[in-house]
């Protein structure tokens, strides 16, 4: 190639970037695989059926919370939303979305947690505690079989890049990107474990290993721990910003909350 | 003292062990040997001098298990179920688990199957043992072996 | 709380062998686990699940630690007559669980 076409190529290369992210990296949307495929039959039978999924248990205090008044002002969820299965459909397949209050994006435990302490006038809901997980799973629940449908737009652009650029940084002791096994290196195993595309497909999901459910922050923190790098705190930027990342990379997959894992 | 558990932790990410041509349970020697003894102790607990038969019970168990905390365990046993011939009850042990009995179940014919399934945590690839007891007092063995394995980044004690 | 989950056909004709499956929410704490400053978590589990048909039992399990979390329990019966069937899960620290289901035998 010419210097000058060798230049020219990247010019225009560079403002493919700019213009739309470019699929640097991504799996082209024929090629994404739910780690579901990737379980093992038996495990695959226990997210299959309502009754021996363990996240239903979740899904059904879901249900109750939605319905219970809470905080000063004495409101449900339901006095303002109404029936979940109508409201919430296809709510969780756009989250992580834009919060014109925060001027960022926010996943759907912030959402619920905003809803909380704004209308409600209840204190938020800790990371990870019983009721936001059970709430989360809930409205996630009325996504399950609709597609992730994350769309960018001037406003969340930025942090679709933030996040981007943390999946594709190398991290922590073992100085590991995420894309280094879960672009390249998916289908193949670690120390026995299947490495998956890693798509947050189910969250929240029961986990085999934490005997429980748990968000898709969590696992990232999993993740971090594995890397041997500083996990963020939950709720941080950089987790909202890598989660709305990683839904977009997942966009047009099916929602299977709530999913069962190893 | 490093456990094995934070051995692996720190191993996680490194090149993925080699694989071995014989898979190998991971519990100390000497660990192994008393848990054995434990479930051979349990077993006489529950079948006395009887002598025990393989056959007529089924015991299944995926042979390659995704993890160990949650696994699907069915255990069926042929039989009439009839007032005169029944299964009174089913015992599953296990000799590598920190203790040998898993489960007890007991039927009688109003079960119409003698069949149950059950989640159960295996803590290292093993042998697993389902007895059956029968209305006429005699006992029926089946054995099923299972590999397990660890998830590949542990995060105890992390939430 | 969602205690428990039980699966029982509404009905069924007499004589017919049916499957019953049941999930309860409980983390079957073992008792070998530690926190991250070396302190056993003290064991926590059911100890025992009971099924009766109109009042007559008819599945027992005595659990052990080896059990998993959630625990999901599946058994059969025979449909002999309308009535309720019942569960009871009990265990550690006073834990104590009955849910019931309703079957139609023709």
């Amino acid at each position: 190639m010419t210097t000058r076409a060798a230049r020219l190529f990247l010019a225009v290369s560079a403002a493919r970037l700019f213009v739309e992210p470019a699929a640097a990296g991504e799996i082209p949307l024929p090629e994404r695989r739910s780690s579901y495929e990737f379980m093992s039959r038996e495990t695959r039978a226990m997210q299959d059926d309502d009754t021996g999924n363990p996240g239903t248990l979740w899904v059904l205090d879901g249900e109750a919370l939605w319905k219970r008044k809470a905080g000063a002002a004495d409101r449900a969820c339901s006095d303002c939303h109404g029936d979940a299965r109508e409201s919430m459909k296809a709510v969780a397949a756009r989250y992580p979305a834009f919060d014109p209050a925060r001027g960022r994006p926010v996943n759907l435990e912030q959402r619920i947690n905003a809803c909380r302490v704004g209308r409600q006038k209840a204190p938020a809901l800790a990371y990870e505690s019983k009721d936001l997980l059970a709430l989360t799973a809930y409205v996630a629940r009325q996504s399950r079989g609709l597609p992730i449908a994350i769309a960018i737009d001037g406003r969340t652009r930025p942090f679709l890049e933030a996040g981007r650029e943390r999946f594709f940084r190398r991290q922590g002791q073992l100085n590991l990107a995420c894309a280094q096994c879960h672009d390249d290196l998916w289908s193949g195993k670690l120390a026995g474990s299947p490495i998956t595309q890693a798509h947050p497909t189910g969250y929240p999901l029961y986990r085999l290993e934490w005997q429980g459910l748990g968000s898709l922050e969590r696992r990232l923190r999993g993740c971090l721990v594995g890397i041997r790098a500083e996990p963020y705190a939950y709720g941080a930027p950089e987790f909202v910003d890598l989660e709305l990342y990683l839904m977009w990379r997942a966009n047009g997959m099916k929602i299977e909350t709530p999913a069962v894992r190893p | 003292m490093t456990t094995r558990r934070e051995f692996l932790v720190l191993a996680c990410g490194a090149a993925s062990v080699a694989a071995a041509t014989k898979v190998r349970a991971q519990i100390d020697p000497n660990q192994q040997a008393l848990r054995k003894a434990a479930m051979q102790e349990a077993l006489r607990r529950v079948v006395g001098d009887a002598p025990v038969r393989r056959g007529r019970v089924k015991l299944e168990l995926p042979p390659l298990i995704d993890n160990g905390n949650s696994v699907p365990l069915s255990v069926a046993v042929e039989s009439p179920m009839t007032p005169s011939d029944h299964v009174k009850a089913i015992h599953v042990f296990t000799e590598k688990n920190p203790l040998p009995d898993v489960v007890s179940a007991y039927l009688g014919p109003r079960a119409g199957r003698a069949r149950m399934s059950i989640r159960v945590r295996l803590a290292d690839t093993q042998t697993v043992l389902a007895i059956a007891q029968l209305s006429d007092g005699s006992f029926w063995s089946d054995s099923a072996e299972v590999v397990v394995t660890l998830s590949a980044c542990l995060e105890e004690g992390l939430i | 709380m969602a205690r428990a989950i039980v699966n029982v056909p509404a009905r069924a004709k007499r004589g017919e062998i049916i499957e019953i499956k049941t999930l309860a929410a409980h983390p079957m704490e073992t008792g070998f686990r530690r926190t991250q400053l070396g302190e056993l978590i003290p064991r926590d589990i059911i100890r025992r699940f009971v099924c009766t048909y109109n009042g007559a039992e008819v599945f027992r399990v005595d659990l052990h630690p080896a059990v998993a979390a959630n625990p999901l329990i599946a058994f059969t019966t025979v449909a002999t007559e309308s009535g309720t069937i019942a569960f009871q899960w009990a265990g550690d620290n006073g834990y104590a669980v009955t849910e019931t289901a309703s079957i139609r035998v023709e």
